[in-house]
């Protein structure tokens, strides 16, 4: 007997949920606790052992925060899921059950700009040190390998630049070296791009993007593939050790193949304390419930734009892998083949000063730092987001002066030309 | 008999079918994965027999080790290899030889033998091989979601809790209410 798999848009809005247990409430209940109540001493003996499931601090697990975790990992094809505070807390997370001082990860250079400062600066103080790759040349990846290699990461479509991450290509090389891939999905989102089908690992978010979708949530996601064989590796001692903290069990052993997952919620969550508001988890929630949908408009919006603005006389080039003729067009087919996303960049010819006078000029666009809002966003990377940066790293990064970034929100595509239309006259 | 995936309702079938469950490799150790399953699937209402013969004559959460299958005095239902996959073709060989013989043979996550599978089956047994009945009894009831875990299922249906809510009537009283002051009104002095 075969058994029905539901698709794609009916787990967007199922997975993880169903009618609350006591109350019939239909809506995923926002469980606003601290706590839970034991059943008897010996209950909570076994919550605390690992040795049953269930909930004992907000801080470690939430009953909201579990269907958000449940939710994202079957949209991904995970095993398991862990929802923490931002996307920042998912990579301290997974980098923390990866590294031990001293250790390195290969890291694309072509990443979010906050990324690229929490891997040169905060990670080097807990000596977890980052080994620049370039995605553009697969080879760089190899080279970068050491003895001390424990991770490679990547996103999937990179931030701001548009640049699409041969991900099976980089999978290669991870499984050669014996280490686990990380992608980060934010940009794409589940909905266009399916990381665990191209060989990797492990999977991070920022859910404060497509996935919630409006703008009003901070959040991050942990998704585990369930691929990585910790035990034969033996080099993840988070993984495969007897634990001290859990009275000497073996995560691996214990949890098969979601036992990062566990890994990262009752080791990394619980001492380092970057839990997700269960009221974050509802909102982020309702939103997914309408990704596709979304999706669908975000895309369609975008290449419409794109073309104009590729049109247009004042513009110098327009970086979208959605658009014909773009470097990144090939694998733009091949990794999200039901568009391309919705944020790209564009250069002017008026340089940094033209970039500044657009976000000035705008009505419609909102000039923020955010990505992935049912509105349309406008940045000025050199200016703000990797104003940190040097003009080298900038330019690395994808974010010269001359570069704008746009996050193509779900309004009428003729609304959003006609302001930027206007942004752009003299 | 495909054992590299098996249907959530093969699954489905054989945890709400059995009743009397054999480990094989039982630990008393409170570390061990196979005290952790032991635990839970005990706690979950199936009647639990550990087989360890190092600890044979103990007890183990309150049930009685014994040192193989032979020495249960009951029937069982189904016999859990928690023994590396070298050991699970002797076990099959001891629960065949079990009057009756039980109805599944499942060895844990880890645990595969093709041979041993190939014997049960073509004795009439159910086989389910790298796998967990802890992990799949919480993912097919949900209960694993709370910790984040993909149970590949969805419901738009109300779990039940046993049948009808029962709510304890041990509870503290707390002043004041309709009770009180329709008390007061009945004796004549004020009823605000």
């Amino acid at each position: 007997m075969t058994e029905r798999i539901p698709g794609f848009s009916t787990l967007a809005v199922h997975a993880g949920a169903q009618p609350d247990p006591t109350t019939g409430a239909r809506a995923t209940p926002i469980y606003q606790t601290t706590s839970y109540v034991f059943e008897s001493v010996d209950h909570a003996a076994s919550l605390f052992g690992l040795q049953t499931f269930g909930n004992i601090y907000t801080r470690i697990g939430n009953p909201t925060n579990a269907v958000l975790e449940e939710r994202v990992a079957a949209l991904e094809g995970g095993t398991a899921g862990l929802a923490v505070a931002s996307g920042h807390a998912a990579q301290v997370l997974v980098f923390h059950c990866l590294m031990q001082p001293g250790d390195e990860f290969v890291a694309s250079k072509k990443l979010y700009g906050g990324s690229i400062n929490q891997f040169n600066h905060a990670f080097k103080n807990f000596g977890w040190n980052v080994v620049w790759a370039d995605p553009d040349d697969i080879s760089s990846f190899e080279r970068a390998i050491s003895p001390k290699t424990k991770a490679i990461f990547t996103e999937s479509i990179a931030n701001p630049g548009g640049v699409i991450t041969d991900m099976d290509a980089v999978a290669q090389v991870a499984k050669r070296a014996g280490v686990p891939y990380i992608v980060d999905n934010t940009l794409a989102s589940p909905y266009l791009c399916r990381p665990f089908e191209h060989g990797a690992d492990i999977i991070v978010h920022s859910l404060t993007k497509f996935l919630g979708g409006h703008g009003n949530s901070i959040g991050g996601m942990i998704v585990d593939g369930g691929t990585f064989n910790w035990s034969r590796e033996r080099r993840y001692p988070m993984l495969c050790e007897p634990r001290p903290e859990y009275h000497g069990i073996v995560l691996h052993e214990t949890f098969g193949n979601f036992a990062f997952a566990i890994a990262c919620r009752v080791l990394a969550l619980r001492d380092i304390g970057s839990a997700l508001s269960p009221f974050n988890a509802f909102l982020i929630l309702t939103g997914i419930e309408t990704l596709p949908l979304r999706m669908r408009k975000h895309c369609d919006n975008t290449l419409t734009v794109a073309q104009w603005i590729s049109n247009h006389p004042k513009v110098a080039w327009v970086s979208y892998p959605g658009l014909p003729g773009d470097r990144f067009h090939n694998l733009a087919k091949k990794y999200c083949p039901n568009g391309a996303g919705a944020v790209f960049t564009f250069g002017l010819k008026g340089g940094y000063d033209a970039g500044v006078k657009l976000v000035s000029n705008v009505k419609l666009f909102s000039h923020l730092a955010n990505i992935g809002d049912t509105r349309s966003l406008i940045i000025h990377p050199a200016s703000t987001t990797h104003r940190q940066l040097s003009d080298a790293q900038k330019t690395a990064a994808g974010a010269g002066p001359d570069v704008v970034r746009l996050s193509i929100g779900i309004e009428d595509h003729e609304d959003i030309i006609a302001d930027l239309e206007e942004g752009l006259a003299d | 008999m495909n054992h590299d995936s098996y249907s959530d309702s093969y699954i489905r079938g054989i945890l709400n079918t059995v009743k009397t469950i054999a480990m094989v490799g039982a630990s008393e150790k409170q570390n061990r994965p196979s005290y952790f399953a032991f635990k839970y699937l005990l706690e979950r209402g199936y009647r639990m027999i550990p087989i360890n013969p190092g600890h044979a004559g103990e007890t183990m959460v309150g049930q009685p080790i014994y040192a193989r299958l032979a020495d249960i005095p009951e029937p069982v239902d189904m016999v859990d290899i928690f023994r590396g996959s070298q050991y699970a073709l002797p076990i099959v060989q001891e629960a065949l030889a079990l009057k009756p013989p039980p109805s599944v043979i499942w060895m844990q996550l880890g645990v595969r033998n093709d041979e041993a599978a190939a014997l049960a089956e073509a004795n009439g047994m159910k086989v389910v091989m790298n796998r967990c009945p802890k992990i799949e009894y919480g993912r097919l009831s949900s209960e694993i979601a709370w910790m984040g875990v993909n149970t590949r299922t969805i419901s738009a249906r109300k779990a039940t809790i046993g049948g009808v809510q029962r709510m304890s009537l041990n509870r503290v009283t707390a002043p004041g209410g309709a009770t009180a002051a329709s008390d007061r009104v009945q004796r004549g002095d004020g009823g605000h």
